[in-house]
């Protein structure tokens, strides 16, 4: 095992499938010779050379469209979007065309291609940088959406979408790309589509996704020790496919579901997982679903409102405590 | 740089085509003229439903690039694709059928009359959202530029396209990655209800903005047959060999509505009879019995041409409606559409 930032996990994950298949191509605003507005694929250009490591205008639509037309005729592309906000200026690749076209035309088109995204609050951007978008991603049938919260998963879930041959956005939360963790050594691949319990309790199972999964552990840690509730804490890792076996499996063991989601209240994913639950093991539950959700609103700029719009730790305790306790 | 390029009408009674590419044009012309007005008569008889977009009297672009690609060459279309796709020689029952819904259709009837597609032949997809395509043709040929193959991607859309980002950003691309694209613009003179020129800073739509991305002006007779036939030819060989991409605007017009719900009233009067003078097949038929081609030859290419209409048509209607299993079929690479365990 070696430690890895979230960051460098980014470009660990393309070089292991570059080096791989000489398929695989990457291309995006800033990613070559910057390494990346980020620094997430700092010295890919330099291993790979400029054939496959390819620095574009800022044509978002270019962009996408690109990776699509090279993934249909022969190619694995990884194309980056650099913040997720910007998907807006290029939504109509990714839902009309990207999702679509397999089913349109009933099975002749393949797409192997990945969208890599910075997604997510914490960096004081305001709100046009700063977006949690996932949800949007996971509304349109036909595209796979993954978002690790561990530099490990970063690596292993982005080896899998690179191998995967469907179209997979893969969102990766901007304020974790300083994190540090262990990150298996050799080839590392995971598997889309696998929610990982991260720890076990008994009075309520917290559903977390990226940084929140962080948030969600914290406050975890603080029921526990302050409070007494003890919580299992499962991160989502990938929307679709979506692990709901694991999540139903351990609501029932606790009789409780709380979702933390840092996209905005409306069609949340986690609002989805509360209508799976409250379908399919709506008797196992012993009181209402909550949901933390950020507020239906824009995000702010200043450093101490944009601390008090996402979820914080202090409020996934306080909610824990005032609605399960 | 040239300002203006018409020089393919200078040569257009010249033998450099010759006679065996000149009949296959002429057939091809014929095929998609009488495959979309049987398209047409099966409205009238609402055995196709939806909506439908008609190429006719904008035969010659299609048929020409048609003829002159390579088998392996690429073609990127919009809604208005009936003609592109079967000029890369897909099945005309495969068409039919998926404009009346049946089973054999190109799609299984999953795609409709405005994304067909085959694969097979080199026809990558219809794409019913204005500029979308165009960004994609320049992806595939990349593809092509990375792995060497001299493939071309072509990329056919209408005047309409030029006013819109997706347009201007793939042009851009392509030529800054010098990527074997030929960009296609059947200017007919209409976006869909409105003229263009009325919403076009420009005289040209495409043409006049190739400039703007160090591309020649290059607007030829798309009514012509063998003009584009030319321009196809030269542009796709350069961009072959690593000559990058053109941007071609080929003037034309549509005898029919923009679909089938347009009957096209907001066209001054007389505007269509005068286009109808310059009907692509009557051109090219006269021409061809100019250059000495009996009229038998041409009357069989019409025989033959309405029997496999006659065929395809028979064929689309004794196919059935595809099967509701059909519905939950290929979202997935898996051939599924689960989203969950």
């Amino acid at each position: 095992m070696a430690e890895l930032t979230y960051r460098d996990a980014v470009a660990a994950g393309i070089a292991q499938e570059m080096a791989r298949d000489e398929r695989v191509v990457f291309l995006g605003e800033d990613i070559g010779a910057a390494g990346g507005v980020f620094k997430t694929t700092v010295g890919l250009l330099e291993q790979f050379g400029p054939k496959r490591v390819r620095d574009t205008p800022i044509s978002e639509q270019a962009i996408l469209g690109a990776a699509m037309g090279a993934a249909m005729t022969g190619l694995r592309p990884i194309a980056e979007i650099m913040f997720s906000d910007f998907l807006a200026v290029c939504w109509d690749l990714v839902a009309n065309e990207i999702a679509k076209i397999r089913y349109m035309t009933n099975g002749q088109v393949s797409l192997p291609l990945v969208i890599r995204t910075a997604n997510g609050a914490g960096s004081r951007f305001g709100a046009q940088h700063s977006q949690a978008v996932e949800n949007w991603a996971m509304a349109i049938p036909g595209i796979k959406v993954v978002a690790p919260a561990f530099p490990a998963d970063v690596k292993g879930l982005l080896a899998a979408a690179v191998r995967d041959p469907d179209p997979v956005l893969f969102f990766e939360q901007k304020s974790l790309y300083a994190l540090k963790g262990e990150v298996p050594d050799g080839e590392h691949v995971d598997h889309l589509g696998e929610a990982k319990v991260l720890r076990q309790g008994k009075d309520c199972t917290i559903v977390a996704l990226a940084l929140m999964v962080h948030r969600a552990l914290d406050a975890a840690a603080i029921l526990e020790r302050d409070h007494g509730i003890s919580c299992t804490v499962i991160d989502v890792r990938s929307l679709v496919p979506l692990d709901t076996q694991t999540i139903l499996s351990e609501v029932v063991k606790t009789g409780r579901l709380v979702t933390v989601e840092e996209n905005p209240r409306l069609c949340g994913w986690g609002a989805e997982i509360a209508s799976i639950v409250a379908d399919e093991c709506f008797w196992d539950l012993d009181g209402p679903i909550v949901r933390i959700t950020t507020p239906h609103q824009p995000l702010p700029a200043a450093d101490q409102l944009e601390d008090a719009t996402i979820p914080s730790v202090e409020r996934v305790v306080r909610e824990i405590r005032e609605k399960i306790d | 740089m040239n300002t203006t390029v018409k020089r393919k009408k200078a040569a257009a009674n010249e033998d450099d085509i010759g006679r065996d590419v000149r009949l296959e044009l002429y057939r091809m012309q014929v095929e998609l003229r009488y495959c979309e007005k049987r398209a047409y008569d099966l409205f009238l008889q609402n055995l196709i439903k939806g909506t439908s977009h008609l190429s006719l009297g904008q035969e010659a672009i299609a048929a020409a690039f048609g003829v002159a690609m390579r088998p392996d060459d690429w073609t990127f279309c919009t809604y208005r694709g009936h003609a592109h796709t079967l000029a890369r020689g897909a099945s005309m029952a495969g068409v039919l059928g998926e404009l009346m819904g049946r089973e054999c259709g190109l799609l299984g009837g999953k795609g409709g009359s405005m994304h067909l597609t085959d694969v097979t032949k080199g026809a990558m997809g219809s794409y019913a959202i204005i500029g979308a395509h165009l960004p994609v043709a320049a992806g595939a040929a990349w593809s092509a530029q990375y792995r060497g193959t001299e493939q071309v991607a072509v990329c056919f859309f209408g005047d309409g396209t030029t006013n819109i980002g997706a347009f201007h950003e793939a042009l851009n691309f392509s030529v800054v990655w010098k990527l074997p694209v030929i960009f296609v613009c059947e200017n007919n003179l209409y976006m869909e209800y409105t003229p263009i020129g009325s919403v076009t800073a420009v005289e040209h739509p495409a043409a006049d903005r190739a400039c703007a991305y160090g591309l020649e002006k290059i607007v030829v007779d798309g009514n012509d047959a063998d003009e584009v036939y030319r321009t196809a030819v030269e542009y796709m060989g350069r961009a072959r060999k690593g000559g990058g991409p053109a941007l071609i605007e080929a003037m034309t017009y549509r005898h029919s509505g923009h679909s089938r719900a347009d009957p096209a009233k907001y066209r001054p009067e007389g505007e269509l009879d005068r286009w109808l003078e310059r009907d692509p097949l009557k051109i090219y038929r006269e021409r061809l019995l100019g250059l000495g081609i009996v009229e038998a030859t041409l009357k069989d290419i019409e025989n033959e041409t309405l029997c496999k209409v006659d065929d395809a048509t028979a064929t689309a209607k004794a196919s059935p409606p595809p099967s509701l299993d059909a519905i939950a079929k290929n979202v997935w690479a898996d051939g599924g559409a689960a989203w969950r365990n």
